[in-house]
């Protein structure tokens, strides 16, 4: 807690330096198509104010909401009675394989073409993409579960939901949250391209419509808020939670 | 909390660990019968392997499968309710001392017993901390309160005070009586440690190497102050070893040392 102050400066320190090359760079340049710091920020605040900016970052958001808790629920799900049951995890293995190793960019298409050009079908695709790394992140996690605890918890008599909440659930936990962390990050990145492929909403389909119109300013205005919100959640959310699931270790 | 302790009285025809890929099936226990009474502190003692650890989840119920009968007296009590203390403590690491010894018990038990009971045990101070910050003497008497916090007829010990310092194991023996006299319980306790089998016991039993079965008993009847004596001790070891050394099977080497795990 101490080093906070110091590492924060030392983040300063390098954000600066990144603004400081990208303006030079951009006064070097001077084109349309580079547009520099001053420029960058109008257009943000402007479109954040008056544009589109705040609906489509809500519109992504969402998606990404729910495309998160559904796979991870399902996943979840599914990764610990895979572990436990050898005939349902031979049975699902192939399908999880295959899943594991298909483009997100092939899942999406294909959805597109049998659902339509709807929000089920983006949804489902994001999901879809995430899906298998949950299934066997938790699947490795519930196959390390203590038997010796669970003995306890039986002898003690703790039922289904105490030997659920106060024995199994810590145990996935860091399971959990690696799955979190790393399908957050795909997600973030799978989410734009199906906006881009098939939704007349959200940061991926402004990104599209930039591309079209050589849109630089608002292009980089775009992708600077998406990412202020991912870093926000990394640091807001993901952070502080493994911190108070890591509480107990010493 | 019921005054009258229960009874157990053990029958097991065989228990047998089968077989898997590389392991070959293991029999743990033989024509193994038992009476323990209520309210008695019985120690069951023998060699490394001998199927100890076995007999005490049959007890508790963790495993069902063996060919035999396991009986509680009086019959008409229902379930009886048993606490278990285990090899190693087995305290949820994610969860303060206080809360894995609250956890065992019914929802609404009383605040001020719980609190009571951490003090007679002597992890009040500890209550709030994880168990990853407690030495092993500690953790051990947080295991034994979690044992004791559902006021048990029936107290299964395994070797609970192995791997702790002569001085700590004794402070511990102590603990155990003490809490044993002020929360009466049938108590089967297991070790490998004839003194600590005499310093508790009312009576031993002696099994035989695997597959375990009782080859000797012996009741002790001396006052607590005169357990420790080493000559009686001695004298106790030559006639335990006199009284098991009927020739009964020829004995098995250390394939078996996997029932201790």
């Amino acid at each position: 807690m101490a080093r906070f102050p110091a590492a924060l400066a030392e983040r300063a320190a390098s954000l600066l330096v990144l603004l400081v090359v990208w303006e030079a760079t951009a006064r070097i340049a001077h084109s349309r198509l580079f547009p520099g710091v001053g420029a960058v920020l109008t257009t943000l605040a402007d479109e954040a104010l008056h544009g589109e900016l705040l609906h489509d970052l809500g519109a992504t958001l969402a998606r990404v909401a729910v495309a998160f808790t559904l796979a991870m629920t399902v996943g979840t799900a599914v990764g610990i009675v895979m572990a436990r049951s050898r005939a349902i995890d031979t049975l699902l293995d192939s399908g999880v394989v295959l899943l594991l190793n298909l483009p997100a960019l092939v899942i999406a298409v294909l959805l597109y073409i049998w659902l339509g050009l709807t929000e089920a079908a983006a949804i489902g695709a994001v999901t879809l993409s995430k899906l298998p790394a949950v299934i066997v992140t938790l699947r490795e996690g519930a196959r390390t579960l203590d038997r010796d605890l669970a003995d306890m918890a039986r002898s003690f008599h703790f039922g289904h939901w105490r030997t659920f909440r106060h024995v199994t659930l810590p145990q996935l936990s860091p399971f959990f949250l690696v799955a979190s962390r790393t399908g957050l990050s795909l997600i973030w990145k799978i989410v734009l391209v199906v906006e881009l492929l098939g939704r007349p909403d959200g940061i991926g389909y402004a990104i599209q419509v930039f591309f079209q119109l050589f849109d630089v300013r608002r292009l980089i205005a775009y992708a600077l808020a998406f990412v202020a919100v991912v870093l926000a959640v990394e640091w807001g959310v993901l952070q502080p939670l493994e911190r108070r699931l890591a509480r107990w270790r010493r | 909390m019921a005054p009258v302790t229960i009874g157990v009285s053990i029958d097991i025809g065989e228990k047998t660990y089968p077989g898997r890929a590389g392991v070959r099936a293991v029999t743990a226990l033989r024509n193994l019968q038992a009476r323990i009474d209520p309210s008695e502190f019985c120690v069951i003692t023998g060699p490394s392997g001998c199927g100890k650890t076995t007999l005490l989840n049959i007890v508790a119920g963790l495993d069902r499968d063996f060919a035999g009968t396991l009986g509680f007296a009086p019959p008409d009590r229902g379930a009886p309710c048993i606490g278990y203390v285990f090899q190693t403590p087995r305290l949820l690491p994610w969860r303060t001392v206080r809360e894995n010894v609250e956890l065992v018990r019914p929802r609404r038990a009383d605040r001020m017993e719980l609190e009571g009971l951490l003090s007679d045990v002597g992890v009040a101070d500890m209550a709030d901390a994880y168990p990853a910050q407690l030495s092993g003497g500690m953790a051990r008497r947080a295991a034994l309160a979690r044992a004791f916090a559902i006021a048990p007829d029936l107290l299964l010990m395994d070797e609970p005070f192995l791997s702790l310092d002569a001085a700590a194991a004794d402070r511990l023996r102590s603990l155990l009586l003490r809490l044993v006299s002020s929360r009466p319980a049938t108590v089967l306790f297991v070790t490998h440690d004839l003194a600590e089998a005499v310093e508790l016991a009312d009576r031993i039993l002696v099994l035989s190497p695997a597959p375990g079965r009782v080859v000797a008993e012996m009741p002790i009847d001396l006052p607590r102050k005169e357990r420790r004596d080493p000559v009686m001790l001695s004298a106790l070891r030559t006639e335990l070893a006199r009284l098991a050394d009927h020739p009964i099977e020829p004995p098995e080497n250390n394939e078996n040392s996997i029932l201790t795990a």
